[in-house]
């Protein structure tokens, strides 16, 4: 497996091998269906549609519906905007949304499709019927990665729906309502954030929301619009939020920014709940601008991570662990792998941006001088660093397994895309509870590993 | 059953004029004897949710992506090499100490400088790289929609590379807007191999009957199981296009004796070419299901014209049946009448109606999702076909007989004879000559008319792909895929076939649709009592005896 990989690292400027990264549209697809009643469009050749609608079928085992302009040569010489409208007529009609997002691609950005002035054609022309909304985010793919795409069209919602209705600061604060960017996280995350809200008993919207939507029970019958996501009227009550909790930098942050210019609604930046840390600083970011007392259930979900992190702590420390993953997620996980006293090694992101690397070697500290932390890179790269200094764990998507497999090195699967297993459409990996998980599963994939690999001598019943 | 044509009214009547008008022409009422003209292989119109995916996708994933042992590398942004990477089940083993490309997803991950001043630099210098690092006998470049936007010429780099390298460098135009779906990218791909590819190596396989098959694509080991049933009879495959397949097994593609097309959509292109260039002539086959796979045995010995291959074929034949006989007449006994509707690819369909008549089952509605007319009402129609727009774009290969190596492999007295008996080249008659009369035949079919189909007809199974398995699922039908086939199978030739069997028979039975309505849905709640062990016990209902027993036995347990 991987035969043409070799320990022995060449220059390489121009070929990028095995990704960590994917294009933005599909990160703008995938935040699109967090609004309720919403269809995704895709503006561009219907590939793009259909590759998106794929991949984010196969990880989430759900249905993903999206449209899409379905360019062909005259379209791109001509440009989109016959296609546009035709699309738009189309969905209104046959589907019915209440709102559309449209995000360009590579194919409409290099012709320079104005999709505002679309829009408001489209407006103008009655072919958008009243009481629905059409928004946009400009996601092409040869700018940033699927996580920017995500990010850009958060920002799109704020930019288009949120709003100031001008309540008074006492109406505000009487209504104390805090506004909550979930970051690019499954549905089973989505719905524990909730679920820790409401513990805490503050009042959010929160935005965007796929929990309801990508996470759907079997009950014999399909609605293309199911009532999951957060409704236009909840993003639009974001602008009269007394705040804003974004969690990741590259994911979050910058829809709240926009929210802060736009509506005036300050912002707590934070990083994504995974582990102790992480989740302490988002409990804490609730208690005070939600202006509650933390409740005795949460510090006792606090306590039980604890206890499991004391009673496990002999198996994780010293560990040298790979992680790779998006910026936001493997920025927080890293937080973790140092709260347990692991070793990391290789923490690595396919996409850009500084901060990552300056992020993860603060939280390294003292320890960063032997890792390798790295932006815009890919797997290629990082297997190449595991055949010269070899790992104890491989933390990544689930394309890493062939490098897990190739170097017999215990794995745990995180992140985006999963197509393989099933437990994070289910089982959240946020907060502390999710962080028990997140511990579950690295302990059993090195006790597993060791149960495997180990003289029978040192096979043993109890660990 | 219900008025098909009432179906197709309730279908249509939601889209607005001109969609409606366009849909007309692509769902027809089949008539086998005379099939009906379809408005296959035009554009889906902006805003309708499709099956379809685009030109790259037809080049990289279908046709040149399985041969393993070139090294692709996509020229684009970094997406679509990425979802191309992996995620089309056409497995191979390449023998040890061959590189397995297909486990790599390399790109020149564009970015904006490049679609600004260009991007033949970049990408030269990922060939450079890639060969430094890899040394492959032979790269492919594959563009996407920017390439051919800002003009890139990679015809022109791949030339230079092919010189710097002194191996084999070829290039693809399969921006994804090229054509209609997915198959622009198969005619594209299908060029491109031709005219870079087969015929490098005259040098033929030693075998007595040797051919090849075009169009199989070793999902779930589809062309594995062919193979092993072709050598059991004593037939040789070369090359099978391109299903676990090198660089070098192409390359002398054209030294068989005679080409089988499975997926006529995908390949006809190469046979054709293969044909006029080579002389070798083309048949179809279809080892999707027992009685297909029985006949396209037949067929081939027949070409062959040899008693020992016939007699052989024929004892194969006997000897695969008495073990798939038992479990297909099991399985019939269960499903014989159910339902079943297909939509998907070009030739899958078609062939998979068979697997589902072997076991009683009957075909509702089918449709392809990216064929042309010749695959639905066969190639009869070829000459009536209009060329439009879309597929002007796309270059057909003038090809003559080659002047060294044209050597037909049956002479004309052969081949009449062979015709006098009613054997038939270049022989596919399509989907609906056998297809009953006023079944729904639906090209291109959208998310609402699957939905209305669903909903009308209620069959007990779909075949379709990954977008649409859970919207169908979630109605409580099941849904197998028939691209990656749920990421099972294999189901060709007849050991295929019982697996196809036993998977339908599983998904038919299982419990989960079933368990749908809970069982406070089924009965009011008054009906309901609590019961206590010991007093009451004679409980009401079945429910209520459900809930005392657990209590009763931890009664009765040592304490």
């Amino acid at each position: 497996m991987l035969d043409g990989t070799t320990a022995e690292i060449k220059p390489r400027e121009a070929l990028r091998i095995n990704p960590a990264k994917t294009c933005q549209p599909i990160g703008a697809m995938y935040a699109s269906l967090g609004i309720q009643g919403c269809m995704p469009h895709s503006h561009g050749s219907q590939g793009c549609c259909a590759y998106h609608r794929s991949h984010l079928t196969r990880h989430f085992k759900e249905p993903v519906v999206a449209t899409s302009s379905s360019f062909t040569e005259g379209a791109s010489v001509f440009g989109g905007l016959a296609n546009m409208t035709q699309a738009l007529n189309n969905i209104f009609t046959i589907y019915n949304p209440r709102i559309v997002a449209v995000h360009t691609t590579c194919l409409s950005e290099v012709i320079g499709d104005d999709i505002p002035m679309m829009i408001k054609k489209a407006t103008e022309e009655g072919i958008i019927p009243a009481g629905k909304a059409v928004i946009h985010a400009n996601t092409p793919s040869f700018v940033g990665s699927h996580v920017t795409g995500f990010a850009s069209m958060v920002s799109a919602m704020v930019r288009y729906l949120s709003e100031s209705s001008g309540k008074t600061e006492a109406q505000l604060q009487a209504d104390r309502q805090l506004n909550l960017i979930p970051g690019y996280i499954d549905p089973s995350d989505m719905r524990e954030l909730k679920r820790i809200v409401e513990e805490m008993g503050v009042k959010t919207v929160m935005f965007p929301d796929t929990s309801g939507v990508l996470d759907l029970p079997q009950d014999g019958h399909y609605r293309m619009f199911p009532s999951g996501g957060a409704t236009i009227e909840q993003i639009k009550s974001s602008g009269d939020s007394v705040g804003t909790i974004a969690l990741g930098h590259f994911a979050s942050h910058p829809a709240a920014m926009k929210l802060d210019e736009k509506c005036n609604v300050p912002c707590a930046l934070l990083e994504l709940p995974y582990g102790l840390t992480n989740t302490d600083r988002f409990i804490h970011a609730l208690r005070n601008h939600g202006g509650v007392d933390v409740p005795g259930s949460i510090g006792e979900e606090r306590g039980r991570l604890l206890d499991a992190m004391g009673d496990m702590h002999q198996y994780f420390h010293g560990k040298r662990v790979a992680l790779v993953g998006d910026p936001d997620h493997v920025i927080a996980l890293t937080q973790f792998l140092v709260e347990l006293d692991m070793k990391p090694a290789y923490i690595i992101t396919g996409s850009s941006g500084n901060h990552f690397e300056q992020r993860v070697n603060e939280i390294l500290g003292d320890q960063a001088t032997d890792v390798v932390v790295k932006q815009n890179t890919d797997l290629f790269a990082l297997h190449q660093w595991i055949k010269q200094k070899p790992v104890d764990l491989l933390i990544g998507n689930t394309y890493s397994k062939y490098i897990a497999r190739t170097e017999n090195i215990p794995f745990v699967r995180f992140g985006f895309p999963i197509l393989d297993r099933m437990g994070h459409r289910y089982f959240p990996t946020v907060g502390y509870t999710g962080a028990l998980r997140l511990m579950e599963l690295m302990n059993d994939a090195l006790l597993d590993h060791k149960d495997r690999e180990c003289a029978e001598e040192n096979f043993e019943l109890i660990q | 059953m219900p008025d098909p044509a009432a179906v197709k009214a309730e279908m249509l009547k939601i889209y607005p004029a001109k969609t409606r008008k366009k849909r007309d022409r692509q769902i027809v009422l089949n008539e086998p004897e005379t099939p009906p003209e379809i408005g296959a292989n035009s554009r889906t119109l902006p805003g309708i949710i499709t099956q379809r995916g685009c030109t790259y996708a037809g080049c990289r994933g279908v046709v040149l992506g399985p041969i393993y042992d070139i090294l692709q590398i996509t020229h684009g942004p970094v997406g679509c090499g990425f979802y191309a990477w992996l995620s089309r089940r056409n497995l191979v083993r390449p023998p040890a100490g061959t590189t397995n490309y297909l486990q790599y997803c390399m790109n020149t991950d564009m970015q904006e400088d490049q679609i600004i001043f260009g991007g033949e630099k970049k990408l030269k210098q990922a060939i450079r790289e890639a060969y430094d690092i890899f040394k492959p006998k032979a790269i492919a470049i594959l563009a996407t929609c920017p390439v051919g936007l800002i003009g890139d010429d990679i015809h022109t780099v791949a030339r230079q590379m092919k010189e710097e390298l002194g191996i084999n460098v070829m290039a693809f135009s399969c921006e994804g807007y090229k054509g209609v779906s997915q198959s622009a990218g198969h005619h594209i791909a299908n060029n491109g191999v031709f005219k870079n590819i087969i015929g490098l190596d005259d040098q033929p396989d030693e075998a007595e009957f040797n051919m090849n098959i075009l169009g199989e694509y070793n999902i779930g080991g589809d062309a594995w199981e062919i193979d092993t049933l072709l050598r059991k009879c004593g037939i040789h495959v070369t090359s099978t296009l391109s299903g676990d397949v090198s660089y070098d097994q192409v390359k002398k593609a054209h030294t068989v004796m005679l080409n089988g097309v499975m997926c006529h959509r995908s390949i006809n292109y190469i046979a054709e070419m293969m044909e006029k260039k080579f002389g070798i002539p083309w048949i179809k086959v279809n080892f999707i299901g027992a009685e297909a796979t029985a006949k396209t045995l037949r067929k081939i010995a027949k070409f062959f014209d040899s008693k020992k291959l016939t007699d052989r074929v024929e004892e194969v034949i006997a000897q695969e049946l008495i073990a798939l006989r038992p479990v297909r007449e099991e399985i019939k006994g269960r499903h014989q009448g159910k339902k079943a509707a297909l939509f998907v690819g070009g030739s899958r369909a078609h062939h998979y109606q068979d697997l589902f008549r072997d076991i009683g089952m009957e075909i509702v509605s089918a449709g392809y999702e990216f064929a042309h007319r010749d695959d639905y009402e066969g190639r009869k129609v070829l000459p009536t076909i209009k060329v439009d727009a879309d597929s002007r774009n796309i270059e057909e290969i003038h090809v003559e007989a080659d002047p060294l190596r044209y050597k037909p492999t049956r002479t004309p007295e052969q081949m009449a004879a062979l015709q006098a008996g009613g054997f038939t080249f270049k022989d596919y008659d399509g989907m609906m000559t056998e297809m009953k009369k006023s079944t729904l035949i639906i090209d291109d079919i959208t998310h609402h008319e699957m939905e209305k189909l669903i909903e009308i007809y209620k069959p007990d199974i779909i075949g379709s792909g990954i977008k649409d398995k859970f919207v169908i699922e979630k109605m409580g039908v099941p849904c197998k895929q028939l691209h990656s086939y749920d990421y099972s199978g294999p189901y060709a030739a007849f050991t295929g076939a019982v697996n196809f069997y036993r998977e339908v028979d599983r998904m038919l039975t299982t419990k989960v649709w079933k368990y749908i309505t809970p069982p406070w849905e089924k009965a009011p709640r008054e009906s309901v009592a609590l019961c206590h062990a010991g007093k009451n016990s004679a409980a009401k209902n079945e429910e209520a005896q459900s809930w005392r027993k657990p209590a009763a036995a931890a009664a009765g347990d040592p304490v």
